[in-house]
């Protein structure tokens, strides 16, 4: 396995980081800001396009979005309802409006498209690689180093509270809604966090044994090539196509 | 001509804020050549001991001379570190990074050398630890045995002038506690080496002491 979203070798793949993370920041705003529904459709068959020339594995990705269209279903169990204007199908008592099916929609298509373009760009670097393209388009060194340290503890921290867990098993706990449950909770909670500061120390010292001062370099040196000209000149046409969709 | 010096230790004495003192006095000196085997009961000051040599803990009292220089201030310290090699006790605490390859590269990149020597050392490092192909592995995947041998790689591509390593072998199965002395050897590194594994130490100290009551015997 490979902290990569989805590792391959695609045109995608062998883009320059930095102009990814500059295409996830305008395709994002593209579907966002897009207010007709050709310019939002215009979006999310862009982001197809993006995430087929990334060749990026259908489940996964399906499940990815699928979290994303989780929060959209509370969007469609009230929006109909709520926006005034022409009555549309009705459900039990409830009628639904005709505009507000309609932003209920569109407002899906903008995410979906606005989500699978990220994945697309995303889910092509390693994390290194991203941190790194961030850290040269300019985003603080701490906050990129917080970033790439969170993603290699959080698992760490995880598997110590399994691991807690299960030493709470093996003496015969069992959660219950009574004051015993809350306090092994807290201490579970509290030891978790006492044990993640000397961690951080550990951590930190070992970092210290390495010749760190206080600077996070990184291994990446980018190259800004023919491909990447090419295709900042095709994303510049296809923000411009949609752009001007969203005009009319 | 008898062989150098590379730490010297002088009445050193150590307490943790409001505790017994841990070292009452503790003098050492570790020569070029040697593997040095430091046992001694827990809470005996075996890790105290590495910290203060590393300057990650400053000593009450005495000298820590590193490389014929007393070392005293952090900088003194962060001039010696990358030379000797620390690998901890517990691998987690050392690879940080998502992948072996970035954090074999970690030490390189402090020292701002270019990158060809960079991924020349990364390479360099895998094919001695017998992990070649590992590069985009990610840390938090791999085994006990590979995360510890991962770790001292990451000690390894500093090219340090010794090893200092707490614990190597705690948790470890017999086949990688043999690689794990293949690959001393084939660093033919000096190291100073904290174990309670006795038949580990008898195969690879020249020297043994023990360490109680604030003191080295």
């Amino acid at each position: 396995m490979t902290c990569d979203l989805n590792p391959g070798r695609s045109v995608l793949h062998r883009l320059d980081p930095r102009l990814k993370l500059l295409a996830v920041t305008a395709w994002s705003l593209l579907a966002a800001l897009s207010r007709t529904g050709p310019a939002a459709l215009f979006a999310l068959a862009g982001a197809l396009a993006f995430a087929g020339l990334g060749r990026l594995a259908p489940g996964p990705t399906a499940k990815r979005l699928s979290a994303v269209n989780f929060f959209l279903v509370f969007i469609w169990l009230f929006l109909p309802f709520s926006v005034p204007g022409e009555p549309g199908p009705a459900l039990g008592g409830l009628s639904a409006t005709k505009p507000g099916l309609e932003l209920a929609l569109l407002l899906t298509v903008k995410v979906n498209a606005a989500a699978l373009g990220a994945l697309a760009f995303f889910g092509t670097s390693s994390v290194t690689q991203l941190a790194a393209a961030a850290r040269r388009l300019g985003a603080p060194e701490k906050l990129t180093a917080v970033f790439l340290l969170t993603l290699r503890y959080f698992h760490v921290l995880s598997l110590e509270y399994a691991r807690l867990r299960q030493a709470l098993k093996v003496r015969a706990f069992r959660p219950g809604l009574n004051l015993h449950t809350l306090r092994t909770y807290a201490n579970l909670v509290g030891i978790l966090l006492v044990r993640g500061v000397d961690r951080a120390e550990r951590v930190h010292a070992a970092m210290l044994c390495r010749g760190y001062t206080g600077r996070f370099w990184f291994h990446d040196h980018f190259r800004f090539t023919g491909l990447d000209w090419l295709g900042a000149v095709l994303l510049a046409i296809l923000l411009s196509g949609g752009a001007a969709l969203n005009a009319f | 001509m008898p062989s150098e010096t590379l730490i010297s230790l002088r009445d050193l004495t150590f307490a943790y804020p409001g505790g017994p003192p841990v070292l009452k006095g503790l003098n050492l000196d570790f020569r070029a050549g040697e593997t040095l085997g430091l046992s001694g009961a827990n809470g005996a000051g075996k890790s105290t001991l590495l910290f203060l040599i590393m300057g990650l803990a400053k000593p009450q009292g005495g000298t820590v001379e590193i490389f014929g220089r007393p070392r005293r201030t952090e900088r003194d310290f962060q001039e010696v570190r990358p030379s000797l090699g620390f690998v901890f006790q517990d691998a987690n605490d050392q690879l940080f990074c998502p992948t072996v390859a970035d954090d074999l590269a970690f030490g390189p990149l402090n020292l701002g050398l270019e990158h060809e020597e960079i991924h020349r050392r990364v390479a360099e490092a895998l094919d001695m630890l017998g992990l070649a192909g590992f590069e985009r592995r990610v840390t938090y995947d791999l085994s006990g045995g590979e995360k510890k041998l991962v770790a001292i790689g990451a000690a390894l591509t500093l090219h340090p002038r010794l090893l200092i390593l707490d614990e190597p072998t705690a948790a470890l199965d017999p086949g990688t506690v043999s690689r794990l002395e293949d690959i001393l050897a084939a660093s033919g590194l000096p190291a100073l080496i904290v174990s309670h594994d006795q038949d580990f130490l008898a195969r690879v100290a020249t020297r043994r002491l023990t360490m109680a009551d604030g003191f080295l015997f």
